[in-house]
């Protein structure tokens, strides 16, 4: 490859980026069907601040993993705009990584060939450089021994911290997390509550985090926003003024996940009770 | 694996022990069906005339460039069917249906297009290739799960660096299945053609068997048999065998 004008080192690519502001403003989705359009999501409105940690709480279907695809750019709204650091978003972008349900690693790739992937697309950026990013992001989620070994010799936890080594390693301005640990065991959750909650302390992002779990959304989030199906609305807004680190099992986060929990009971339609 | 080798190397050698003893008895003509010994003589011959030799290199080449022929018009038809409906409802039908072809067919006609050359024996190694491999990675591709590419995207692969990044290597094992079925309908064709059809730029493995029948040496015929087997197991263990390891260290799977 040749080299370009300016080749960035790894100490230029680990320094701090200022986290983005996310603006969303009359947000509308219809999603066509062969037995009726669905509108996903209607009139939504949400602003998260820079390096807020925001997190999306409603039932399944609630429009919530649309509304992320639709801040990640994979996907564009029929109404309304999405603005990152002020900057309309039309496509999916570099400042924004996204972290999935599943963990979508790259089989076929080893640990440290996933986490390297997103680097060797950014110009620049040279291979010694591109090794050094890599092995810091690895060390900052735990798991700087198994760089070389296949992804399916890891453990369910240990792959969703390899996804977030590599939505991490492009120093992104925001992170969106899709249901992340809904797959996992509750031992190995929580232990990733208490990791992630640390790894934001170090890298500080602007989060949006989205969730079915009450409790978890209270453990992590700065805020905790609701959505109500059918059409997916923004409905009320919790902010979270609990110390860090927060533990699952905490009074503060048990007394909040109830008041939260009731608010949800209130916007469910009578049959679903 | 070792055990395996030696279990049959162990298997064949009372095999072939029998035999060398039931021909010895004369229970039946040496024209028929010759004696071990007779046909390792033949081998020995033949190997040292260097006549064995020229005819394994003849077929070897045809088989390589028409492979690589074919791999190089179906894995990029692959990705057209797999990427586009029109190519799938149109090449990628016409592959299913020519896919259950056995090539040979393809000999009588190659010969009129051809007449005797290397390009109408070529020709019949890429008709049996190219369209198990264009269907393997037409599916291979097709089942990439979405969110691969979604991810891929979200990290800024595009385009090219998609296909060659993501698809081409997440269609992998369908890939390399096809390549092998691909190489087992190409091989098994060639050697018919070469049984059936002379062709005067060269004389492959398959006419040397020919001959021996024509001349009526049965150690000749065998002992080319033994060596298209030996050919054809290697082929498999070398050039899939590593690849078909790797697959089930990275993916982890069986294949």
């Amino acid at each position: 490859m040749k080299k370009r004008e300016v080749e960035s080192t790894s100490a230029d690519e680990l320094r701090e980026v200022a986290p983005a502001k996310l603006s969303i403003h009359g947000v509308s989705k219809t999603f066509r069907n062969p037995r009726g359009d669905v509108l996903a999501l209607d009139g939504v409105d949400l602003e998260v601040a820079e390096g807020e940690f925001v997190c999306l709480l409603g039932a399944s279907g609630c429009g919530k993993s649309t509304l992320l695809a639709l801040i990640a750019g994979l996907d564009h709204p029929d109404t309304g705009e999405v603005r990152a650091h002020g900057e309309l978003v039309t496509g999916p972008g570099r400042d924004r990584m996204v972290m999935f349900q599943e963990h979508a690693l790259f089989p076929w790739r080893t640990v440290l060939g996933n986490v390297l992937f997103g680097l060797e697309l950014k110009p620049g950026l040279p291979r010694h450089a591109r090794l050094e990013v890599a092995a810091y992001y690895l060390e900052l989620v735990g798991l700087q021994k198994v760089g070389n070994c296949a992804v399916h010799e890891l453990s369910g936890g240990m792959r969703q911290r390899v996804a977030l080594a590599r939505a991490l390693a492009p120093n992104p301005t925001v992170l969106l997390m899709d249901e992340p640990f809904a797959a996992l065991d509750a031992m190995t959750r929580e232990r990733l509550y208490g990791d992630l909650q640390e790894i934001c302390r170090k890298r500080r992002k602007t989060v949006v985090f989205v969730t079915h779990n009450v409790r978890e959304a209270c453990v992590l989030g700065d805020r905790v926003v609701v959505m109500t199906s059918n059409p997916g609305r923004i409905g009320a807004s919790f902010a979270v003024d609990l110390p860090r680190p927060r533990d699952i099992n905490g009074v503060g986060v048990a007394a909040l996940a109830t008041r939260i929990t009731a608010a949800l009971r209130a916007n469910e339609p009578e049959a679903a009770r | 694996m070792m055990r395996r080798i030696g279990s049959f190397v162990l298997f064949l050698a009372v095999l072939l022990a029998i035999w060398e003893a039931m021909a010895r008895a004369g229970l039946w003509n040496a024209v028929v069906l010759p004696a071990p010994s007779k046909v390792i003589v033949y081998l020995g011959q033949a190997f040292a005339d260097g006549s064995l030799l020229s005819a394994a290199a003849v077929t070897g080449r045809r088989l390589l460039v028409g492979y690589l022929v074919g791999m190089g018009l179906g894995l990029p038809l692959g990705f057209l069917c797999a990427r586009f409906r029109s190519a799938r409802d149109t090449i990628g039908v016409l592959a299913l249906g020519l896919q259950t072809l056995p090539s040979v067919c393809w000999a009588p006609l190659a010969l009129l297009w051809f007449g005797q050359t290397e390009a109408s024996m070529t020709f019949v190694v890429v008709m049996g290739t190219t369209w198990s491999i264009l269907l393997a990675t037409a599916d291979g591709v097709r089942s990439i799960p979405p969110i691969w590419l979604r991810a891929a995207r979200t990290m800024g692969s595009r385009r090219l660096h998609t296909v060659f990044q993501v698809m081409l290597p997440g269609a992998l094992p369908s890939i390399v299945s096809g390549l092998k079925q691909g190489w087992a309908f190409a091989w098994r064709s060639l050697m018919a053609a070469e049984i059936f059809v002379t062709i005067l730029t060269g004389y492959g493995l398959g006419h040397l068997l020919h001959y021996g029948r024509e001349l009526h040496a049965m150690d000749q015929v065998v002992g080319v048999m033994a060596v298209i087997v030996g050919i054809g197991l290697c082929a498999e263990q070398v050039l899939f065998g590593p690849a078909e390891r790797w697959l089930r260290r990275r993916f982890g799977l069986v294949s």
